[in-house]
């Protein structure tokens, strides 16, 4: 299978495989109207199977995103044609907007102007909880 | 600007200068009879409580401050709609400091994320109540002397009592401390408690139904009220309220030296019996909270005595 490289542009490379369609539309990419590859289940020496988003155009990732569904993925950006700069992920120590809180009795159920903002409590275990109630966050799911 | 939402806000030596002017005003009112003269409290109370709205207005009165407020969501703008974002930064405008009692839990921290002045949460769902754990502190204090080298018994509602997860909280940063867990099946300490404060900090617990088995090693025994508000479903309310009732029978094999302390309001766990016995301590606790909502006041209003 035969996929154009990049001259302008990002790879996000070293995704867990199955995981870059969540990724996809977590991250917006579907509202981008440039050339956006998706590849599944590429062969990886490292991780057995991986998954590689490739994107036709000087964008901004939100590596918060990215950083909390996929934290070992890695992001190059590419001019013209070369890796510049490569980017590796961390867990973010806030979240802002990603995620719910599903919490009845949190303020932000019934006020629904609020921002969902939700802190890394355990970062070994990758735990995020809501800021205003503590709800641990569930992972979200499409 | 400072406010506090969380107990764990405050720093172990920052509860010890509460405890320290909350002791002194106790043994010097007439010097903190005019510290916030001119200063307003905004008491912003949204669901009912009798005890926490009176002690802050109480506490602020007796600092020679003034008081407004409400005392139920319905006679204030909520009622219309409002935001805890626009209610905050309009209270600002009329008040110097702000306790806030909400039924959703975070609401006093959007509120002090929006006003301009310091907000104290006062009670936020089932979430935080910090100075019934400040009133709490003072009185373990008081009645032991210190936080150290303490076995505390703690019983009745342990999964959606919130003074118990603050206690434990607070409790677990000083030295040789024992919680014994005393519950039904039901309503026991959820496990993120257990994990993210007594497994992390290395404190030792036990786990029981039996109140009388765990009793002659108790040197406090706080009691909870099995609350109506707390469940989804009454059912489970008519089942579980009774679960333990604290009798003088039940007190036999108890040290002298016991605490007994209860956050208030009581439906029918401490028998009114227990009042007058010298271990009861749950009337100074009320008293030991208006003493250290005064010591927070002071110390969010940046008053110096």
């Amino acid at each position: 299978m035969n996929i154009d490289s990049i001259k302008d542009g990002i790879v996000i490379d070293h995704i867990t495989a199955g995981k870059s369609m969540q990724i996809y539309h977590l991250l917006g990419l579907d509202a981008l109207r440039c050339s956006v590859a998706l590849i599944k289940n590429v062969n990886s020496h490292k991780m057995g199977k991986k998954d590689i988003i490739k994107i036709d155009t000087d964008y901004e990732v939100d590596t918060d995103v990215l950083g909390y569904v996929d934290p070992g993925a890695t992001i190059s950006i590419i001019r013209n044609g070369k890796i510049v700069e490569k980017r590796t992920l961390s867990l973010p120590e806030k979240l802002t907007g990603v995620l719910t809180c599903k919490n009845p009795r949190c303020i932000t159920a019934t006020e629904q102007e609020l921002s969902h903002i939700f802190f890394l409590s355990d970062k070994d275990a990758g735990v995020y909880r809501c800021l205003y109630c503590e709800t641990k966050a569930e992972k979200p799911t499409l | 600007m400072r406010s506090l939402i969380d107990i764990l806000e405050l720093t172990t030596e920052e509860l010890s200068g509460l405890i320290s002017v909350a002791n002194d005003i106790i043994d010097h009112p007439q010097k903190y009879a005019e510290a916030c003269k001119g200063k307003k409290l905004a008491t912003l109370f949204f669901e009912p409580s009798t005890r926490t709205r009176l002690s802050f207005e109480a506490a602020m009165y007796e600092l020679g401050g003034n008081v407004l407020g409400f005392s139920e969501a319905q006679s204030s703008s909520a009622a219309k709609g409002e935001s805890v974002a626009d209610t905050a930064k309009t209270i600002s405008c009329y008040a110097d400091i702000i306790a806030m009692r909400h039924p959703k839990e975070g609401a006093p921290l959007v509120a002090s994320m929006n006003a301009s002045v310091p907000v104290i949460n006062a009670g936020d769902g089932g979430h935080n109540h910090p100075t019934q754990t400040l009133a709490d502190l003072l009185t373990i204090y008081r009645e032991k002397g210190g936080f150290d080298n303490l076995t505390i018994g703690l019983c009745g509602d342990l999964k959606f009592g919130r003074t118990v997860h603050s206690l434990i909280a607070a409790m677990s940063r000083y030295k040789n401390i024992k919680f014994v867990l005393i519950s039904p099946e039901e309503l026991k300490l959820p496990s993120y408690v257990k994990k993210d404060i007594l497994k992390k900090n290395g404190i030792p617990y036990e786990q029981t139904t039996d109140l009388l088995s765990v009793m002659p090693e108790l040197d406090i025994l706080y009691m909870t009220r099995v609350q109506r508000e707390r469940f989804f479903n009454e059912e489970d309310y008519l089942r579980l309220k009774d679960s333990y009732i604290l009798t003088p029978e039940k007190l036999e094999t108890a040290k002298e030296t016991l605490s007994i302390m209860h956050p208030l309001p009581r439906v029918n766990e401490i028998s009114v019996a227990i009042d007058d016995d010298p271990r009861a301590c749950y009337f100074k606790q009320v008293l030991n909270g208006k003493y250290m909502r005064m010591a927070l006041i002071l110390k969010l209003l940046e008053v110096e005595v």
